[in-house]
């Protein structure tokens, strides 16, 4: 009989796409031969836009890079900015960056895992269940900021605002209900039938292939490399918690599902640890010709102009390595503005962990990946 | 956490092993010849006293004289980073070696840097744009793309009344 191979087109509309993402997959029978990727549909082309803001002015655009992670975003550009100038930010602006990083990872996690879920075919429950969670962290997130998504919270040489007296009370209230809840997922989750028989062994990413291909974050841990950049390169008050990092063994879809479960409670930890040792002091650093805000907060100089020179700041956010290369020619804006973005990188052995499996396979391997469209085309 | 090894060390290991390689050393980045990048860099991942087995940011930076591009590398075993940079002073036609065959992780990161830089990567395995469609004018991130009205040129004096731009004390 004679069979020729049939190209199917996943996206740029498609829910297992998780945003404007395509994915062109040719089949042979039910077996996947070539994929193919196909982006940019988001591309709002930021790096070229920063170079027409001021510094100050660019921390908005860090947040709609990843979306779903507005609060990791903003910290990697202003410690890139705050190491091209060498600025550094008092001990309690440290601690509240530390404070919403591992809140901003939780809730990541939980929209990964719950969606996650949802491509292995437990429709909407998981997520739903996960959902309740990053509603009480985007609360805090409110309460902090005013903003729940975009949150804008960083600032180079600091944080826009201190907390409010409520926001305590409230993140240990919290902290007494996630680890109940997670042992409520672990149960619900882990040994689930469904999502064991969709994903172990399912696009398994040997360990040398992640490290040849860039791929950091859960995805690299989960391949067994035991590699954080909050352990490897300290930023903020990392350096003075405590809390394993969360390695898998088979580097396949489910071993990615466990590292990002082990994560959350590995969060858990580290916002027990900061909700006790938070200092009181101010939240910005003093810097000559510091602006003060209508809260009477100060903030950077509204024409910031770093020295000449360049710098690359990264932190752990919770797809990866995410990195912002900043090259400053004097002036108020930024000569070149790169996104090193988690999301783009990890994509990279997409190919090699697609074909021969099955266009099912490839659903739940593109959802362990955890991309963010924003953060993939910029 | 991490140790960074200079530019200046970084080259006299690179000078050492490959006479002429070096272009420039500073203390942020070693500068290597564009024709060479490929033999440099497969030794500065297999080097056990270096192993820069992870290729962490590529990039590219239009510096108005010339196009450069910016490696940030990192030694998972030993724990350090390192830049490496490679410039062509060619706008028309710049091409320098693809670092696929050494890094895989190079692979979207050049096909961005072509679609929005427009430097050409020699060996790369799938040369496409990669954000922009194909029969895009230009190539967006460079300096001289867009001419503002006016005649300001875009990245030259961004900030009407800049001091020493041509609307100085009006902006």
């Amino acid at each position: 009989m004679k069979t020729e191979p049939f190209v199917v087109n996943v996206g740029p509309q498609h829910p297992s796409t998780h945003g404007v993402f395509r994915l062109r997959l040719t089949l042979d029978g039910e077996r996947i031969i070539d994929a193919d990727m196909v982006m940019g549909y988001l591309h709002r082309s930021m790096e070229k836009l920063a170079e027409e803001r001021t510094y100050t002015q660019n921390i908005p655009f860090t947040d709609r890079t990843d979306y779903v992670a507005a609060m990791t975003g903003n910290l990697a550009y202003v410690l890139a900015v705050e190491k091209l100038c060498g600025i550094e930010a008092p001990e309690r602006a440290q601690w509240l960056r530390v404070i919403m990083s591992e809140l901003q990872r939780f809730a990541s996690h939980c929209m990964a895992v719950g969606i996650f879920a949802n491509d292995c075919g437990a429709w909407q429950t998981p997520v739903m269940h996960m959902f309740r969670e990053r509603e009480k962290i985007l609360d805090l997130f409110e309460m902090a900021c005013g903003a729940r998504l975009t949150t804008n919270y960083m600032r180079i040489g600091g944080v826009s605002r201190d907390i409010p007296p409520e926001f305590m009370p409230a993140l240990r209230q919290l902290l007494q209900e996630l680890p109940k809840r997670m042992d409520e997922y672990d149960g619900l989750l882990l040994e689930n039938e469904i999502i064991v028989a969709r994903s172990r062994g399912v696009g398994v990413l040997p360990p040398e292939l992640a490290i040849a291909c860039s791929v950091s974050g859960p995805m690299l841990r989960a391949s067994g490399v035991a590699w954080d950049i909050r352990k490897a390169d300290p930023y903020a008050a990392y350096d003075k918690v405590d809390f394993d990092i969360c390695v898998g063994t088979s580097g396949d879809v489910y071993d990615r599902f466990l590292v990002r479960t082990a994560e959350m409670r590995q969060s858990i930890r580290i916002l027990e640890q900061a909700a006790e040792m938070i200092p009181d002091g101010p939240v910005h650093a003093e810097m000559a010709g510091a602006t003060v805000q209508p809260g009477g907060a100060p903030s950077a100089p509204l024409a910031l102009r770093p020295p000449v020179g360049e710098a690359y700041g990264r932190i752990e956010s919770p797809r990866g390595e995410l990195g912002f290369y900043i090259v400053s020619d004097g002036s108020p804006a930024p000569f070149r503005f790169h996104i090193r973005s988690p999301s783009f990188i990890n994509l990279t052995p997409l190919r090699d962990m697609t074909v021969g499996g099955t266009v099912a396979d490839a659903v739940v391997i593109l959802g362990s990946i955890d991309i963010v469209v924003g953060e993939v085309d910029r | 956490m991490t140790a960074v090894l200079s530019g200046l060390e970084i080259a006299h290991r690179i000078e050492q092993r490959f006479p002429g390689a070096v272009v420039e050393a500073t203390p942020e980045a070693a500068v290597v010849q564009a024709e060479r990048a490929v033999e440099v860099c497969t030794y500065l991942r297999d080097d056990p006293e270096l192993a820069f087995s992870f290729l962490s940011c590529l990039t590219a930076v239009d510096r108005l004289d010339y196009l450069e591009v910016a490696y940030h590398l990192q030694s998972i075993r030993h724990n350090r980073v390192t830049v490496l940079k490679v410039k062509t002073y060619d706008r028309e036609n710049p091409e320098v070696q693809s670092l696929v065959p050494v890094w895989r992780g190079a692979h979207l990161q050049e096909r961005e840097a072509y679609d929005l830089m427009g430097i050409r990567f020699s060996g790369h395995p799938d040369p496409r744009r990669i954000f922009l469609w194909e029969g895009f004018p230009g190539h967006p991130l460079r300096k001289d793309w867009l001419n503002m009205p006016g005649g300001l040129m875009a990245g030259l004096e961004r900030f009407p009344g800049e001091p020493g731009g041509k609307l100085e004390g009006r902006g």
